[in-house]
């Protein structure tokens, strides 16, 4: 077979793409590059567009507008049995009908490949899994079935793998075992794997880049770290993993930094590290980056006087503190149980400080709540 | 104390056990009952009358264990065994042919008129079946538009009838078995995850090849059902052969009736039945084997 299964190769290229149902746009005028063999997540709550995205690549739906480009083939308008592009279902999809070789040679037969044999039995000593050839898909394991889901998509070597919250259905554990295996497989294999969750610890365990979605558009892309260490919008900040955003202004500069006013006490915030467009800005720190001191012991950095300790939670690695300051908004601080200093109890009055590399800086129009409200297990 | 309690504790928990071995025989009893009132005792009435010869009366037969009378039945019969065969394969047939698109529609296409369509689909039931089958007598006659448009497409001459003949015979059972056939059919598509439907098509394959290699396969359930569901009443109806045939499209349902209502000969008719019921079995049993359905029904 001559067509584009066999021969598209290259990046991945979304050119202003949207999709609407009605009055509701499900994507947004969405651009995106994919450069041929990363790993690349699009993360986002349920509803912010991600898997229709996937479906429109895979060619499950038509683009409202917008085109589709793998390299220099134009897939828009390609029917999807013609695409060079593989599925990993959500759940998995699997023919019941045949067995667990049949399922994996299903695409190698539809496009008349010699040795079939040859190929799913290399690709189910990939997953692991040559015993179970002769099964059935009923007979397995979700985890077993969930390899051989991807074991039937990348025997066929496409261009592109999508993947749509293919671990959404394990359990916590295998889960975890799963994310690192896909890693190695992806390595191994070296295809361009696109993976859809809403899961963020999954999407930063596995992903070199990840594009956070958010109502059909892409809130901001970037690599793991990139993206926790800097999120450049309240929604990044609160998806994310958890974020303290303090409402201030910009009071000054010092160099390379900003003096930012919150609720009269200074602190310092590095200038490439803020986002808002004004003076008016929400200054954001991680509650892990927080440190907890006694009144009267020294302290370097940004520092922040007249906290309580609101509520302690005692977590075994780490210590979670709810901080009351002045103003009345609580603070969360994670702190690692590894100083020897004794916890902190309720009610104790405490300064919290920070180096100030850490802060970031977002729009003071934002809503401080963006993100947060999502609830990161549940299921689409 | 300690040991005496626990002595109570293992006799109630004996006691439990036997409870719940006993449950699902007390749970069975009502419907073993049942079978045995009006299935077992039946049979074995039916089994014992085709024994039976000709005493002195009319009506009356005395007990001789007479198994001849089924190589006689067979012998004398064999000819309205084959066509009641043969009549019910082709009415099933046609009635696939009908069902499966049909089903396949109401399953994957008709959106917001599904539960419409599906009360359409057994809508004949609120009307008699025998006045739907007289019904077709009305629908194939000379002045029927059936006819008229077949004479002329100029695809029967105006001399052909199509009452009283083979045709509307077969015409009238896979009319009347439709339904059986369709509601099954549609269950197992229906059935069917669409999403193992996208994925054929992301592996390569287009519409017609997914449609033989993943929905076909998968409804075969629902092909097994409904063509057993059509066949087996199918093959010992009178009605439709009584109704829309003539004497040469005799059917075995009808040689019973006759023997039974008519003559009077129950051994003759009691042979027939349970030879009708024992070939029956045989196919249907041949049939599930080999269409291998067992482990997706």
């Amino acid at each position: 077979m001559s067509d584009a299964s066999t021969s598209a190769k290259g990046d991945l290229k979304l050119n202003n793409i949207s999709k609407s149902y009605g009055d509701f746009k499900a994507v947004d005028d969405l651009s995106l590059i994919i450069p041929e063999g990363s790993f690349f997540a699009l993360l986002g709550p349920s509803g912010c567009g991600k898997t229709t995205t996937l479906r429109m690549i895979a060619g499950l739906e038509e683009p409202t507008s917008g085109s589709i480009f793998v390299g220099q083939t134009d897939i828009t308008e390609m029917k999807p049995y013609k695409r060079p592009v593989n599925t990993v279902f959500q759940n998995y999809a699997l023919f019941p009908h045949l067995t667990i070789f049949e399922n994996i040679a299903f695409g190698l037969r539809r496009r008349g490949i010699n040795d079939v044999e040859g190929a799913v039995n290399k690709v189910l000593d990939l997953v692991e899994l040559p015993h179970l050839a002769q099964r059935k898909p009923t007979q397995l394991s979700g985890g077993q079935q969930q390899r051989i889901a991807l074991a039937r998509a990348i025997v066929n070597r496409p261009a592109l793998l999508l993947l749509d919250e293919p671990l959404g259905a394990l359990d916590l554990k295998l889960r975890r075992q799963m994310q690192i295996e896909l890693k190695w497989i992806q390595k191994e294999v070296g295809l361009t794997f696109v993976h859809v969750t809403h899961d963020q610890e999954e999407a930063m365990t596995m992903a070199d880049t990840i594009a956070v979605m958010n109502e059909g558009q892409i809130e901001q892309m970037g690599s793991p770290a990139d993206l926790y260490d800097n999120p450049k919008t309240a929604f990044v900040a609160n998806f994310l993993g958890q974020s303290n955003l303090i409402k201030g202004t910009i009071s000054g500069n010092d160099g390379d930094s900003h003096i930012v006013d919150l609720f009269g006490q200074k602190i310092s915030l590095q200038k490439n590290r803020s986002h808002a467009v004004d003076n008016s800005i929400y200054a954001g720190i991680r509650p892990e980056k927080f440190r907890i001191s006694r009144l009267g012991t020294s302290t370097s950095g940004n520092i922040l006087t007249g906290g309580h300790i609101e509520d302690v939670s005692y977590i075994g690695v780490s210590t979670q503190y709810q901080v009351e300051m002045p103003w009345g908004q609580e603070l969360m601080v994670f702190e690692q149980n590894d100083d020897g200093v004794a916890p902190f109890s309720k009610g104790e009055e405490v300064n919290i400080s920070w180096e100030p590399i850490f802060t970031f800086g977002l729009h003071g129009d934002e809503d401080a709540n963006a993100g947060s409200e999502v609830n990161p297990d549940e299921d689409e | 104390m300690v040991a005496l309690a626990k002595k109570v504790d293992i006799n109630n928990s004996i006691a439990s056990l036997k409870q719940k071995v006993a449950m699902p025989y007390l749970l069975l009893l009502p419907g073993m009952l049942w079978l045995i009132v009006f299935f077992l005792s039946p049979i074995l009435t039916l089994v014992s009358t085709s024994t039976k010869e000709p005493g002195l009366g009319f009506g009356e037969f005395i007990q001789t264990y007479r198994w001849a009378n089924y190589t006689d039945a067979l012998v004398n019969l064999q000819e309205q065994f084959i066509r009641s065969f043969v009549y019910a394969l082709i009415a099933t047939a046609i009635a696939l042919a009908i069902a499966y698109p049909l089903a396949y529609a109401i399953a994957f296409k008709s959106g917001k008129w599904k539960n419409v369509l599906l009360v359409l689909v057994v809508a004949p039931f609120f009307c008699s079946f025998l006045l739907r089958t007289i019904a077709w007598r009305q629908i194939l006659a000379q002045d029927g538009i059936v006819f008229k448009s077949l004479v002329t497409l100029h695809l029967i001459s105006p001399d052909t009838r199509l009452t009283s003949s083979a045709f509307a015979v077969i015409t009238g059972l896979a009319y009347n078995f439709l339904p059986f056939m369709t509601l099954p059919l549609y269950a197992s598509l229906e059935r069917i995850d669409p999403r193992t439907l996208e994925a054929s098509g992301d592996l390569y394959a287009n519409g017609i090849v997914t449609f033989r290699k993943v929905t076909v396969p998968l409804s075969m359930p629902g092909v097994v059902a409904g063509t057993l569901l059509t066949f087996i009443p199918a093959a010992g109806d009178f009605v439709n052969a009584q109704i829309l045939g003539n004497p040469s499209t005799t059917m075995i349902g009808n040689v019973i009736n006759a023997q039974y209502l008519q003559t009077a000969n129950y051994p003759l008719a009691a042979t027939l039945s349970f030879l009708l019921m024992l070939m029956i079995l045989a196919l249907v049993l041949v049939y599930i084997r080999k269409s291998g359905t067992e482990e997706l029904v």
